[in-house]
């Protein structure tokens, strides 16, 4: 499984929606994501890619759409 | 060491209920209580001010600790919601409890500011005897109560905590504590003089659900203490959902976690002392089981308070 669909599994599994949001598609504007699921959706990020987020890289924008988060997690791997 | 002798509190009287403070801010009640779990709020009246607030929680805590207010030695007043630039609202507390000559200290901080003025209260008692520390906001008068500010102005309340530490004793001893700042995102939570309160409430809950457990735990694993020998956390009521996380990531049950916020939504840095004044009551017992006061905020600054039971050198 890619890092993209990865990804989606992890997004779908913190929003609680059987939903496949389009790569580029905000998750915050598209309720996806609330302040909270952002917090669980950035740990289950660090446990699936074995990964550190640093408090430095805490910026909401990083996360708000798979293709961001791709970028990001593959910049931190 | 240091003790807590006790705790004190002050709100004002009117309560806005979601059925006032809807049609304000162009929101459904239904709505508001969903969105925030706050059922009602204090709001401060027009002739009171934060330092007035704050002398308030200072003589109820003397009170409850049957202390004089001549018996404090150095002032602490916490306040992100003053009424001036400068001076702040320390010397007006001081001059409130009648004590000329008392050093008051401000400590402009907003929500972490009583936690920030418990820790370094401690060290302090040596030089200065008693320390009390205090923390006065008028929220309502930072917010915009209209519907352009709605998400942000639904959240506050008013009201003042304080609590007094002594170096001769008390009902728990403070063991520890661990406070951290970062300044990197000071503008996701600010207040200029001339603007209403700004909070970026994507990150500050981002940085918070993650920095509140974590100073938690440093500060209990460096005390060998496991989470849960803990048996009451006090944390800054900001938000009802934050403190949930905060008790599934320390590992304990919710309902050690003292919670307020329902009745009074979140009153920045008083909110801690507020809720500890309301945990403790008037009793005189000594802690039975230790406790942790944990608060994040502005800045951002963050930390938590261990606090033990008293042993041979508490009286």
């Amino acid at each position: 499984m890619g890092n993209r669909a990865r990804i989606a599994k992890i997004v779908k599994r913190v929003a609680a929606e059987p939903v496949d949001p389009a790569p580029g598609d905000s998750l915050f504007e598209s309720g996806l994501l609330d302040s909270f699921s952002l917090a669980d959706l950035v740990t289950e990020l660090e446990k699936e890619f074995a990964i550190k987020v640093p408090d430095s890289d805490l910026v909401p924008r990083k996360f708000d759409s798979i293709d961001r988060i791709e970028t990001y997690v593959t910049s931190r791997a | 060491m240091a003790f807590l002798r006790g705790f004190g509190s002050y709100l004002p009287a009117r309560i806005v209920d979601n059925a006032e403070l809807a049609p304000m801010v162009g929101a459904d009640p239904a709505w508001l209580l969903h969105a925030t779990g706050i059922e009602q709020r204090r709001f401060a009246a027009d002739s009171e001010t934060v330092s007035s607030l704050g002398t308030a929680a200072a003589r109820d805590c003397l009170n409850r600790c049957a202390a004089a207010a001549s018996e404090v030695g150095l002032l602490i007043v916490a306040s992100g919601s003053g009424e001036r630039r400068f001076p702040g609202p320390a010397t007006s507390v001081a001059r409130g409890l009648g004590i000329p000559g008392v050093p008051a200290i401000d400590l402009p901080m907003a929500s972490a500011g009583a936690l920030f003025g418990l820790s370094l209260a401690g060290p302090l008692t040596h030089q200065y005897g008693n320390v009390l520390v205090v923390a006065s906001e008028i929220m309502s008068r930072v917010v915009q109560l209209e519907p352009a500010g709605r998400d942000t102005a639904i959240l506050f309340g008013d009201g003042a905590g304080a609590c007094l530490v002594s170096a001769a004793g008390g009902f728990a001893e403070i063991r520890d504590s661990v406070l951290a700042s970062d300044g990197e995102f000071a503008e996701a939570l600010r207040l200029h003089l001339d603007a209403p309160l700004y909070m970026d409430g994507r990150t500050i809950i981002l940085h918070a659900s993650r920095k509140i457990p974590r100073a938690i735990l440093q500060l209990l694993e460096r005390n060998r203490m496991p989470p849960g020998d803990v048996g009451t956390y006090i944390l800054h009521q900001a938000n009802l959902n934050l403190i949930t996380r905060v008790a599934q990531a320390v590992g304990v049950p919710e309902s050690r976690f003292v919670q307020n916020l329902v009745r009074y939504g979140n009153t920045s840095s008083a909110s801690m002392l507020i809720a500890a004044a309301e945990w403790r009551g008037n009793s005189q017992e000594k802690l039975a089981q230790p406790v942790v006061f944990a608060a994040f905020g502005a800045g951002l600054n963050w930390g938590a308070v261990l606090a033990v039971p008293v042993g041979n050198g508490g009286r």
